[in-house]
């Protein structure tokens, strides 16, 4: 009864103070725990950057200098947090600036919210100034998208849109707000949403579909884990660590997977796919039980699908219904939460050791160290290559630093190398394999992890993407540590001429800027390294630098990676040179 | 895998730009819509859209798994032709003068089981309603002698098994 009291007393006390529609957003915002956010202001979007203005003590805006960059920057804050980002542009150009992000957060399953302005909404559809269709621009690349024309809509569809963010399956969600709606005054209240009638994020686990999955994990005789994203985003790291213990099994994990489990752990055996490693690519067609967590057997991972592990029973713990048996038939689909699904599963698996199983990769381990590993990371030609660069990142962070990669060579290369001991600390862009991607995602990672040093490793062409945000990181003080392998080359697509385009190389040249006085026009510290004897030195001067930090790696022009497994081959057929 | 003729049902909230996020998981796979229906369903307050597509059932269960996740859809079903119970609607305009002068006109319209909507001074209007081959029949019958204006509508259907949708609302208000 009291409570009751109470609440009408609230509502009443609401209901006589009128405010903005702009206004709202920032208190909605408030109210869902945002205290930072990423955008570049504009016409449309004008009343919101008002109320930013007055709330800045309460909701830090940080200014990029483009759009894209707003949205890899919420993308690298979610990602290190787990946290919603937040984005936020003006209607037209502004919006359509977001999509890159958007569409990298959609594949990448990050929770992202971005807010964009919208001309008065008797001017929709009439081409005003700046409008575009935002709404049907980003509706195959969001999870959730709304457009809001008046202001009494905000605080229910903002709830709904964090609420839709971060549940599930997470994904981008975008709101686009009218300006006469930011400037209505209307009663506020707000509620979270805690549920969509037609959304269900979490399947209920089936206890049938986890006995199945664990009467084929006990009797199988040579197992494998691959796991991915899913294992981070539903938190269940110490789940897969006990069930990789447990039941002896060698986990091997994908590009999005990596760091949810200890790279030095002795049952890690390394990452599948296109770049990964040697051992876990052919055993995934000589195992008996594939169990695939949290992972959406991506084209990159499995190479030609009709000869991918079919001598396998195929597990397949998911909290997407839609991704079962889209790529890779399973034979057990365990639908739910993996941190929910791993502890039903767990109680009833036995322990048990594969050793001979185990040693099969070991035994491949050691075939890639000689052929390919060896030759990355201690080097004894002239040239510098990327892999000595991340083993003496690692060396120097002691395998804790946050690495953001871009996409290309370095990118396989950092995610091959790094080494870690903690949860969210590769942040890459996987699924899209946006360049430009690194830089701000970097800034977003360090404003979501201040105690961590984030490491941004990026080649000389993805860095140029969105070189400009230099000056957010100038601006905001951001102390990232910025590395740019530079192989005068856009390596990947290079690598590929050489390899499958008898060395056309088509475009893949790249005469580059003097990157050290570009940063230095930035007031960043920068070093250029060219020679092996002056990398240890400088990594540790980056590494001790309580400021930001850029430092240019001038690496062999040439170098390829290695293995590789090329498009529309079998995982068997992995090519170590 | 062999293609053929599904009919997929989607129940869904009634929003705005609902239909645009649907058909584009088409348009992502390359599969052309063949019929469309959007209208209201058996459950107060949900639309339901009634598309027929020819592909395979492969094809047809990931773009239904795929419809299903999008926020506002409730469920969504697949059928074969032999599963469901399906119509279609179709309007022929037609010059009044025909009526009189072509007798084989007359004959047509008791044959097929059409209905007169509407006669006017200049023309009168057919309504059909059946299976896609009668109306196309009809269509072929008609033709020599001219037709003013012709229209089919998108697939309607319903399926001779239940589709337990209600329930699943219920239990949507019970999470």
């Amino acid at each position: 009864m009291k409570r009751v009291k109470e609440k009408q007393l609230k509502t009443e006390e609401k209901a006589s103070t009128k405010i903005s529609g702009a206004e709202a957003i920032i208190h909605c915002l408030l109210a869902e725990g945002v205290d930072l956010l990423y955008g570049y202001p504009g016409g449309a979007i004008m009343p919101v950057y008002d109320e930013l203005y007055k709330f800045q003590d309460k909701l830090t805006h940080i200014l990029t200098r483009h759009e894209q960059a707003a949205t890899h920057a919420a993308q690298g804050y979610a990602r290190v947090t787990g946290k919603v980002g937040v984005a936020m542009a003006t209607s037209g150009p502004g919006a359509t600036n977001l999509v890159t992000g958007i569409a990298d957060a959609q594949i990448d399953s990050t929770p992202i919210v971005c807010i964009t302005g919208q001309v008065f909404s008797h001017l929709l559809g009439s081409d005003a100034f700046q409008e575009t269709d935002i709404i049907g621009i980003s509706t195959p690349v969001t999870k959730w998208n709304y457009q809001i024309t008046t202001a009494s809509e905000i605080p229910e569809v903002l709830a709904k849109a964090f609420y839709i963010a971060k549940s599930g399956r997470p994904g981008p969600v975008l709101i686009d707000i009218t300006k006469n709606a930011q400037q209505e005054l209307f009663d506020f209240s707000y509620e979270p949403c805690r549920k969509v009638r037609s959304y269900v994020p979490v399947p209920k686990p089936k206890t049938s579909q986890i006995e199945a999955a664990a009467a084929l994990i006990n009797a199988a005789k040579k197992p494998l884990i691959v796991f991915g994203q899913g294992i981070i985003i539903g938190k269940a790291e110490a789940q897969l660590k006990e069930l990789v213990e447990k039941a002896g099994i060698p986990a091997a994990w994908t590009i999005l997977g990596l760091s949810a489990m200890n790279t030095d752990h002795p049952l890690n055996v390394g990452m599948v796919g296109m770049h990964g490693n040697y051992a876990p690519n052919v055993l995934t067609n000589e195992c008996d039980v594939l169990i695939a967590i949290g992972m959406r057997f991506d084209d990159r991972v499995t190479g030609k699908l009709d000869t991918y592990a079919t001598q396998a029973k195929v597990i397949h713990f998911e909290i997407d219904p839609a991704e079962i048996h889209k790529n890779v038939h399973a034979d057990v689909a365990v639908l739910g939460n993996a941190k929910e699904t791993l502890e039903l599963l767990l109680p009833m698996i036995d322990k048990n050791s594969h050793d001979s199983w185990h040693n099969e990769f070991k035994k491949r381990y050691d075939i890639e160290f000689d052929a390919v590993i060896k030759n990355d990371i201690h080097p004894t030609k002239e040239g510098l290559t990327m892999g000595e660069v991340i083993e003496q990142i690692n060396i120097a962070s002691g395998n804790n630093a946050i690495i953001v990669s871009d996409v290309g060579q370095h990118q396989m290369i950092a995610c091959r190398y790094a080494k870690f001991k903690q949860t969210k600390s590769n942040i890459t862009s996987g699924g899209l394999g946006t360049m430009g991607f690194a830089l701000p995602a970097a800034i977003g990672a360090k404003m979501g992890a201040m105690d961590r040093e984030v490491v941004a490793i990026i080649g000389d062409g993805g860095y140029q993407m969105n070189i400009q945000e230099l000056a957010t990181i100038f601006q905001n003080k951001t102390p990232v540590k910025i590395v740019v392998l530079n192989n005068e080359h856009l390596g990947m697509v290079r690598q590929w001429q050489e390899l499958f385009f008898e060395k056309r190389y088509a475009s893949t040249v790249m005469t580059n800027p003097d990157f050290v006085k570009i940063a230095e026009g930035y007031h960043i510290t920068a070093k250029r390294v060219t020679k092996r004897e002056e990398l240890v030195d400088t990594i540790s001067e980056m590494m001790a630098s309580k400021e930001a930090y850029f430092l240019e790696v001038c690496v062999e022009q040439e170098g390829n990676v290695f293995p590789m497994i090329p498009t529309g081959a079998s995982v068997s057929d992995v090519r170590l040179k | 895998m062999e293609k053929e003729r599904f009919t997929i049902s989607v129940y869904s909230e009634n929003n705005v730009g609902l239909l645009n996020r649907i058909s584009g998981i088409f348009l992502k796979r390359h599969i052309n819509i063949e019929g469309l229906n959007v209208s209201k369903s058996e459950i107060k307050n949900v639309s339901k859209f009634t598309i027929v597509v020819f592909t395979t059932s492969e094809v047809t269960r990931k773009i239904v798994g795929q419809i299903e996740k999008q926020i506002e859809v409730i469920k969504a079903y697949y059928h074969t032709d032999e599963e469901i119970i399906y119509q279609e609607s179709a309007l022929f305009k037609i010059k009044s003068s025909l009526l009189f002068d072509e007798r084989q006109i007359q004959n047509i319209i008791k044959e097929s089981n059409s209905q007169i909507v509407t006669v006017s001074r200049d023309f009168f209007v057919l309504s059909k309603t059946g299976r896609k081959s009668e109306i196309d029949e009809m269509h072929d019958l008609l033709e020599p002698f001219g037709i003013m204006q012709f229209v089919r509508s998108g697939r309607i259907a319903v399926t001779k098994s239940e589709m337990p949708i209600s329930k699943i609302l219920n239990g949507y208000q019970h999470i």
